[in-house]
């Protein structure tokens, strides 16, 4: 064997080695590298009471209700399953959170199993689209929505 | 490839490319910014902010495809032991972390506005700021390297270790539920409307032009570094017998 050849099989040898190692870390982080919770994974294995964690998913339809303060509001956050956790927050939400976009909450799990967030991130999802085109064939809202977080089909 | 081994040969190239990619770049970049910035029309949902896409996407393509240079011509310097192949790997590294950077702020300033923060710990966004910092270590050590005389496989070996974090970023929107959306180009398939998509397409054909561009002067500049280090050791051979150990001593 030439020595190029040797090298070369070397360096060979040691990519796969090395992307093999990272990719298994990787794959070993697959459920603790999760920025957060869906719904139906918060429902299976519920976190304990009052620990901080992270809930995302899809604000359900016509389930964004202000209470009589003005300021708090109380939505569901749905997944792929029927499970849907209910949500309280009080606070400035962002322009981007409204009815079946997706959203992460910050906060914990309360006794009564409801989700009490301190904050709102909203999420955007993979598709752009001009304002003019919005609603018309092709672009339907709820296709648009379909994707908006990972994991959800 | 090995045609360009000799480094008269290469130059003689980059002097026509450099201009060309360089000019071609600029227009191909700016055109699309500027129509990004003035002309498309807003998003349904972000409204204005969407204007940022035209510089963030390119930059993130050429920060990860500046790193999978890197590792190509790591291995190209490791395997066939290719004279330009050190060179080439240390002129992408500056550009390359520069893009990183851009693509790290302008999706700060965007998250801001449509997510309602400038920063999380989410999959993508770590594994980007992870390469920034590889990037910063690969030039301190080619550096180092360089400069006391050591060999350039020791920057190659980490130009290759580094390439793990492509993949990672490419992927982490698919593996970890993320802040970060999924991809909206994927194979074949465009999440993106085509008002957006042809500027897009078009300013990231741009910036790559114009990275080629900064890469080929920064390799003449190093071609143009080391032939000075040369000449200058030649003509102290030719004055001084005693300078020559004690020049050589230091500039080995």
């Amino acid at each position: 064997m030439k020595a190029k050849h040797q090298r070369m099989t070397l360096v060979v040898l040691a990519l796969i080695a090395i992307v093999a190692a990272g990719l298994i870390a990787a794959w070993a982080l697959r459920s603790q590298a999760n920025y957060f919770y869906l719904p139906e994974q918060m429902a299976a294995e519920p976190p304990s009471v009052g620990q901080a964690v992270r809930l995302g998913g899809m604000v359900a339809a016509d389930s964004i209700k202000t209470a009589e303060d003005g300021i708090t509001v109380n939505f569901m956050v749905t997944g792929n399953t029927e499970d849907a956790i209910p949500v309280t927050y009080s606070g400035i939400l962002p322009d981007l959170f409204v009815e079946g976009s997706g959203v992460v909450a910050e906060g914990s799990l309360q006794s009564d199993g409801t989700f009490l967030a301190t904050n709102l991130l909203a999420k955007h999802d993979e598709n752009y689209v001009p304002r003019e085109l919005e609603g018309l064939e092709g672009h339907n809202q709820s296709e648009n929505y379909a994707e908006t977080v990972a994991g959800l089909k | 490839m090995h045609i360009y081994a000799n480094p008269k040969r290469f130059l003689s190239l980059a002097s026509w490319l450099t201009p060309l990619l360089f000019w071609s770049g600029l227009v191909l970049s700016l055109g699309p910014i500027a129509w990004g910035l003035f002309v498309v029309s807003p998003d349904r949902l972000m409204g204005e902010t969407v204007r940022i896409l035209f510089i963030h996407v390119p930059s993130a393509w050429l920060g990860m495809g500046g790193w999978t240079g890197i590792a190509i011509s790591s291995a190209a310097l490791l395997i066939w032991k290719h004279p330009l192949a050190a060179l080439s790997a240390r002129a992408i590294a500056v550009p390359g972390m520069v893009f990183t950077g851009i693509c790290l702020a302008t999706g700060s300033i965007w998250g801001r506005p449509t997510w309602g923060t400038w920063w999380e710990w989410d999959g993508r966004l770590t594994s980007m700021l992870v390469l920034l910092f590889l990037y910063g270590g690969y030039i301190a050590l080619a550096q180092a390297t360089s400069r006391e005389g050591g060999s350039p496989k020791i920057p190659a070996i980490l130009g290759i270790v580094g390439a793990i974090i492509v993949p990672i970023i490419n992927r982490s929107v698919v593996w970890w539920n993320s802040l970060h959306q999924p991809p909206s180009l994927t194979a074949g398939k465009s999440a993106i409307d085509a008002e957006y998509l042809w500027p897009l397409l078009t300013a990231t054909i741009g910036f790559s032009l114009l990275f080629g561009a900064i890469v080929l002067m920064r390799m003449r500049a190093l071609i143009a570094e080391q032939q000075v280090e040369a000449r200058l050791r030649r003509r102290a051979l030719d004055e001084d017998v005693m300078r020559v150990t004690t020049s050589g001593m230091e500039t080995a």
